[in-house]
């Protein structure tokens, strides 16, 4: 055995810890202070919802997709009923699509400004967290407005949506946006220009543009290095009407992270103004859908986290034979443990926050 | 307005032998690898391998269908993170996937139930091809060895008929040499 072999320890690292909200567990393997090795495990709220689309019928399900995770519950239920209508071939009424994808950003949103906050609180500053989780209220309650839940959205079906976005409501939602809007330029100011926050993330866990594409990360943490790729350049709802580029920083560190989400959350407030202004006035909100699903389908979205992919697979019965979920947190924790490694033990909880972990969803 | 796509989605079967070669094809055309997941259909197993160009869009699968106690070769070789879908793939539906690198060995998922997404009977189906493996195994190694002691054997004979006619030979050609002095 060589010298430095016999001075590693293994630390472990989860699955309770503070900067945690859901449990992952990473066995650090340190040389004094430097991590030089990651072996994560996860499984610690497995439920096998992708198991229980055998037991429930494919119209039920989509309440099962949406409650795979808490945070991107409009997500899962969005990419499920994509993926079923792509099967069965519905196409489903246009402001149905236009109200798809003004709750796609608001849920964007409320998902960025949470991992703001928990940013904020795992460099220790109270403050900035109190602020993200405050603006995270104002736009909580505008899903609250217009679904009737707050995490929970349950909007949508197989062949449209449930709930309309009256003009009434839109006017709400325009006015709150631009006092979210105001007060995120403060947030932003801070996230940006900060010395403490500096201090912790300028330089700090280096993801090369060609590490993400070996390594597969997707989303703002792929797009934080340079990379310009955004799922939802491929129009699926009302993307395909909307006018918007990538937001992409070329660092690839902590600090580049943390300047995509918040960039990202500018996007999305100007995504619903314009989705709001080119929604046709339609009453039609869905379309009836015959049949049992046959066939396999795969779509792909854009969550908060990034790209997640939905498989289906249907025997033309009403069960589904299978559905499987490729979830933005699952595909990151590779390249996480690879930002890991040469890094300092004292970085690994921004480092971990950073990839916006959603256990919940990655454990499926 | 921002750039847009018309994207190709296509799935091709191929197989199980063809893999490695396909996924060097999609790796030497910079295609990321975007999913790996297994299905367990008709007593065989569906592994699906989606890979995406991030130029085009475009979104192409590979689909390989395997028994259940059959061999498959990881491609971490070719995409490293493909290790952790293997691992999940192995983990949740009990595929065979072979020389994965890291190897969690059952530890990525801290479940306790084993290969929970394999129904009982499949699971059951697996164990007796599994052993009927093990078995040809055992009877191909045991021949291997039968053909071995057998050669050994030959070879020990011809070196024995060997040494004796050298040596009939040397007392023949002393005979013949006394002979000649007489």
């Amino acid at each position: 055995m060589d010298e430095r072999a016999k001075k590693r320890s293994v630390v472990p690292f989860g699955p309770q810890h503070p900067v945690l909200p859901e449990p992952i567990h990473l066995d650090l393997v340190l040389e004094d202070e430097k991590v030089v090795d990651v072996i994560p495990s996860i499984g610690f709220i497995h439920r096998g919802l992708e198991e229980l689309v055998n037991r429930r019928d494919y119209n039920q399900y989509v309440y099962i997709a949406e409650r795979t995770c808490g945070i991107c519950s409009f997500g899962h239920g969005l990419g499920y009923v994509e993926a079923v209508e792509k099967l069965m071939n519905v196409e489903i009424p246009v402001r149905a699509k236009y109200l798809r994808t003004i709750w796609g950003e608001l849920a964007r949103i409320h998902s960025h400004m949470l991992w703001a906050g928990l940013m904020a609180d795992a460099f220790g500053f109270e403050n900035l967290f109190y602020q993200c989780w405050r603006l995270r209220e104002k736009n909580l309650d505008l899903v609250e407005m217009t679904t009737g839940g707050r995490l929970i959205y349950s909007v949508n079906k197989v062949g449209g949506v449930l709930r309309d976005i009256t003009p009434d409501m839109q006017k709400a939602i325009l006015n709150n946006l631009s006092e979210i809007e105001v007060e995120l330029k403060d947030i932003y100011r801070t996230f940006t220009t900060d010395y403490s926050i500096l201090e912790r993330t300028r330089g700090v866990g280096v993801l090369t543009k060609e590490q993400v594409h070996d390594l597969g990360a997707c989303g703002p943490y792929a797009r934080a290095s340079g990379v310009n790729r955004d799922i939802r350049q491929l129009g699926y709802e009302a993307y395909g009407d909307l006018d918007f580029e990538p937001v992409i920083s070329n660092d690839g560190d902590n600090f580049a992270r943390c300047d995509v989400r918040l960039r990202e959350v500018f996007q999305s407030i100007d995504l619903i103004r314009q989705a709001i202004a080119k929604m046709p006035a339609e009453t039609d909100l869905a379309v009836p859908v015959k049949g049992n699903p046959d066939g396999e389908a795969l779509v792909r979205i854009e969550q908060p986290r990034g790209e997640a992919v939905y498989y289906v697979e249907g025997n033309g019965t009403k069960f589904l034979n299978r559905f499987r979920l490729r979830t933005p947190t699952f595909a990151n924790i590779p390249a996480m443990c690879e930002t890991m490694k040469g890094c300092n033990y004292a970085d690994i909880p921004l480092l971990v926050v950073t990839i916006d972990p959603c256990i919940s969803c990655t454990e499926r | 307005m921002g750039e847009k796509f018309t994207p190709k989605q296509t799935l091709r079967v191929i197989e199980k032998d063809g893999l490695l070669r396909e996924v060097m094809v999609m790796k030497s055309r910079n295609m990321r690898l975007s999913q790996a997941c297994a299905s367990y259909k008709d007593g065989r197993y569906e592994l699906s391998y989606s890979f995406a160009d991030d130029e085009t869009m475009d979104y192409e699968t590979l689909r390989v269908n395997v028994g259940l106690a059959e061999r498959v070769p990881s491609i971490h070789n070719f995409y490293s993170c493909a290790s952790f879908y293997e691992n999940e793939m192995r983990e949740l539906f009990g595929v065979k996937i072979e020389l994965i690198e890291p190897d969690y060995r059952n530890k990525l998922y801290r479940i306790k139930a084993e290969t929970p997404f394999l129904p009982e009977d499949a699971k059951a189906e697996q164990k007796k091809e599994e052993e009927e493996i093990c078995l040809s195994d055992a009877d191909a190694d045991l021949d291997k060895a039968q053909k071995a002691e057998d050669r050994k054997q030959a070879e020990k004979e011809a070196a024995l008929e060997k040494a004796a006619a050298e040596k009939k030979a040397k007392i023949d050609s002393e005979m013949a040499a006394r002979k000649e002095a007489k």
